[in-house]
């Protein structure tokens, strides 16, 4: 608590951790390149320091708020000091930015416009290190890499896996993998979040734009898309909309432009997951175990589970992730000649998500040697490829996804977020359509802050303990204390992300904690729009299992894992 | 693949050091002193013992220029390029030691596996500029000619031995 002076004028501060959160408070947009407020703080780039009345130096991000401070952001010699920070930094970039996969989204890129920066004194350096195209998920390219350890510390600290790392120093300095590895020898799990921390275009999204376009081309290729739920709170950041506002239905005028022959809702996909998530769950707890039956729908964390965990791969739902079901089913209903109109069909999914790129390449997620979903997009490919066409997201009017996997629960737009697949588990076991009962999960615990929430939930006489974390590295965390028997659930819900699949890897970048707050709020608003909350309620989807399904749930909706 | 002998090797050096994280670098230093290198296979079972990821122990042992993953010769020659050393010509001495054994600045070690040469950035014997060191050994006020003598000392220590 105090009051410090910034530029003069007096800010009250209460308990920011370092100066440059009190600093952005007042309205000064301090560029930085190392700073995340959910990272370790680092202070490698020095762009945020300031001065104060001594005409001290230092790093706003790595020191406390004094009360009776007072400090200067932007004084000639700091002007002077962060450009040359920059020009030293495009100096060891390779600096290929007109043609660079980030141009116009890149950080650094952009702070060097801001300050001015027209000029490199110290030449210009040239490609030195290979592209790392190994994984179906993230690009490297190490030459881009200005060393800023934002991706080490997320890949580290949030997400426990340490699959890059510094490596050599001085101008040799990097950072790779051990060994030098290519990315996919890793136990890289392809959440992508390092992607979403980097500055650069140092680490980028694997795209499949190009086969998706050139059958969208094809006439006779009949292409249909699936939504998932955490797209439609995050594609309008792109188009300059409103943070966290659901835009589904643009998305769906404009998939639908560009060619797409019918776009799905994975929400569907999502319900579907539900039906057979909720049946696995009530078997595993009527007959007492295994617990904690684990949730299935993340992708990264399975690989996680596989290789860090090994022992709770069987404890983790066979139940198809909803891009899975939803692709499953669709496989289905398009191998009728009616459906297909002797055409071949390209199933393709836009996710938030750049490990759903390696989740669909996963052989026990094929039937017959086949994938389920032909190829992933995520939503910041989606972006792209809707402004290459020139379509005028704005102007677009809203369409309605189409029938008959365009419609889902308010239970299944959740998914999306942090505790969303196990509160729509849990609402599918309410009785009936008591608002007061779907009411009371929503206060239980389920909704919140924080990387893990415990509660219990009320079933029938019954307690289901059950528990939500996401960020891997709180899951490790979580599983140590399972296996050790400090704790004990019935059901975990895990995601890899924080906050869930809304700040996915695929996502477009550069989101703060209003950012967050806004998509999270955006998916629980499209909760309460919704008609139908409960995932069993969904006529379309329990339809299916007398059309389409025929009883062969373990064929066509869960994983050969074990 | 290393042979067995090697982690037989590496499990004594391991039992006298905690298995924590910050037993690392005085395990590789050990590791470095047995072989004259670091056979890079070794990391990620010392990276397993102590419980820290591989990719940290890489990070770690890559960062030291002291640590080698290459095998270095019988004779380490470290020519100090310190400022003190050279200014008083440390880069004729390193360049006729490079000459003489056909090295470089990308090939450290000759091929009979007797010398290898490399630059330090100062061996604080600033008052016997230019300096460098054969093993733990430090020769003072050296020439080019010195060089090549001491060159060929060390050739006959090696025939004799």
């Amino acid at each position: 608590m105090g009051i410090m002076k910034i530029d003069g004028y007096p800010v009250e501060f209460t308990d920011e951790p370092n100066i440059l959160s009190v600093i952005r408070k007042a309205g000064i947009d301090l560029p930085t390149l190392c700073y995340h407020s959910e990272l370790s703080i680092y202070g490698a780039c020095r762009l945020c320091n300031v001065e104060d009345d001594k005409g001290r130096m230092f790093a706003s991000c790595s020191e406390r708020p004094r009360d009776g401070m007072s400090i200067k952001t932007s004084t000639p010699r700091l002007v002077r000091y962060r450009r040359m920070l920059i020009e030293l930094m495009l100096a060891s970039h390779y600096r290929d930015c007109t043609t660079c996969v980030k141009s116009g989204d890149c950080v650094l890129q952009n702070i060097a416009h801001r300050l001015g920066v027209n000029s490199v004194p110290w030449g210009y350096r040239e490609r030195r290190y290979e592209k790392d195209f190994s994984s179906p998920s993230i690009v490297r390219d190490p030459d881009k890499c200005i060393l800023c350890g934002d991706c080490v510390r997320v890949c580290e600290g949030i997400q426990g896996i340490n699959a890059i790392d510094f490596a050599h120093r001085g101008t040799d300095a990097m950072v790779i993998p051990a060994f030098n590895k290519h990315i996919a020898e890793t136990n890289c799990v392809n959440c992508g979040q390092c992607r979403v921390v980097c500055p650069t275009g140092a680490i980028s999204i694997n795209t499949n734009i190009r086969p998706v376009w050139e059958a969208l081309a094809d006439p006779n290729v009949k292409v249909f898309a699936q939504v998932a739920p955490a797209v439609r709170v995050a594609a309008g950041q792109g188009f300059g909309g409103v943070r966290g506002e659901n835009v589904m239905g643009k998305i769906v005028a404009a998939l639908h432009r560009l060619g797409f022959d019918e776009v799905y809702d994975t929400t569907f996909g999502a319900d579907m997951t539900i039906l057979e998530e909720s049946k696995e769950f009530l078997e595993v707890f009527k007959k007492g175990g295994p617990f904690p039956l684990l949730t299935s729908c993340c992708p990264a964390w399975v690989k996680f589970c596989e290789t860090r965990w090994p022992e709770f791969v069987p404890n983790i739902s066979t139940s198809y992730s909803p891009i899975q079901m939803l692709g499953s089913i669709a496989r289905e209903y398009y191998a009728d000649p009616a459906h297909n109109q002797g055409k071949k069909v390209l199933s393709v999914g836009i996710m938030p998500c750049t490990a759903k790129k390696a989740e669909i390449l996963r052989e026990d997620l094929k039937r017959d040697g086949k994938q389920n979903i032909d190829y992933v997009l995520t939503t910041q490919e989606m972006i792209t490829m809707i402004k290459r066409a020139g379509i005028r997201f704005d102007d677009l009017e809203g369409e309605a996804a189409d029938m008959p996997f365009g419609m889902g629960s308010g239970g299944g737009v959740i998914f999306g977020n942090s505790g969303g697949v196990m509160e729509a588990a849990l609402r599918s076991l309410c009785e009936g359509s008591d608002r007061a009962e779907i009411e009371n999960l929503r206060n239980s615990g389920v909704r919140g802050p924080g990387p893990l929430r415990e509660f219990i939930f009320k079933y029938k006489g019954n307690e289901i303990k059950a528990a939500v974390v996401s960020g891997l590295a709180e899951a490790d965390a979580l599983l140590r204390r399972i296996k050790n028997g400090e704790s004990f659930y019935h059901f975990v819900e895990v995601m890899a992300c924080r906050r869930g699949c809304i700040m996915g890897g695929g996502q477009p970048a550069h989101g703060g904690f209003r950012t967050k707050e806004a998509r999270k709020h955006g998916l629980y608003e499209s909760d309460i729009n919704t008609q139908i909350k409960k995932s069993n309620e969904n006529p379309t989807a329990l339809a299916i299992y007398d059309t389409l399904i025929k009883g062969r749930e373990h064929e066509l909706l869960h994983s050969h894992r074990h | 693949m290393l042979d067995s002998s090697f982690y037989t090797k590496t499990d004594e050096i391991l039992s006298k050091y905690p298995a924590q994280e910050r037993s690392l670098i005085p395990i590789i230093h050990e590791i470095q002193e047995t072989y004259n290198y670091v056979p890079i296979e070794l990391l990620p079972y010392i990276a397993k013992h102590i419980g820290i990821t591989e990719t940290k122990a890489y990070s770690v042992a890559s960062f030291y220029e002291r640590f080698s993953f290459e095998p270095k010769g019988k004779f380490i020659i470290r020519v100090c390029d310190g400022t003190a050393c050279h200014v008083r010509q440390s880069l004729p001495v390193l360049e006729r030691l490079r000459s003489e054994l056909g090295l470089s600045d990308k090939k450290h070690t000759t091929d009979d596996m007797l010398f290898t040469v490399e630059t330090v950035s100062c061996l604080g014997a600033c008052s016997l500029a230019p300096a460098l060191m054969v093993n733990e050994h430090v020769h003072p006020a050296m020439t080019p000619d010195k060089a090549t003598e001491l060159l060929k000392e060390l050739r006959e220590e090696a025939s004799k031995s």
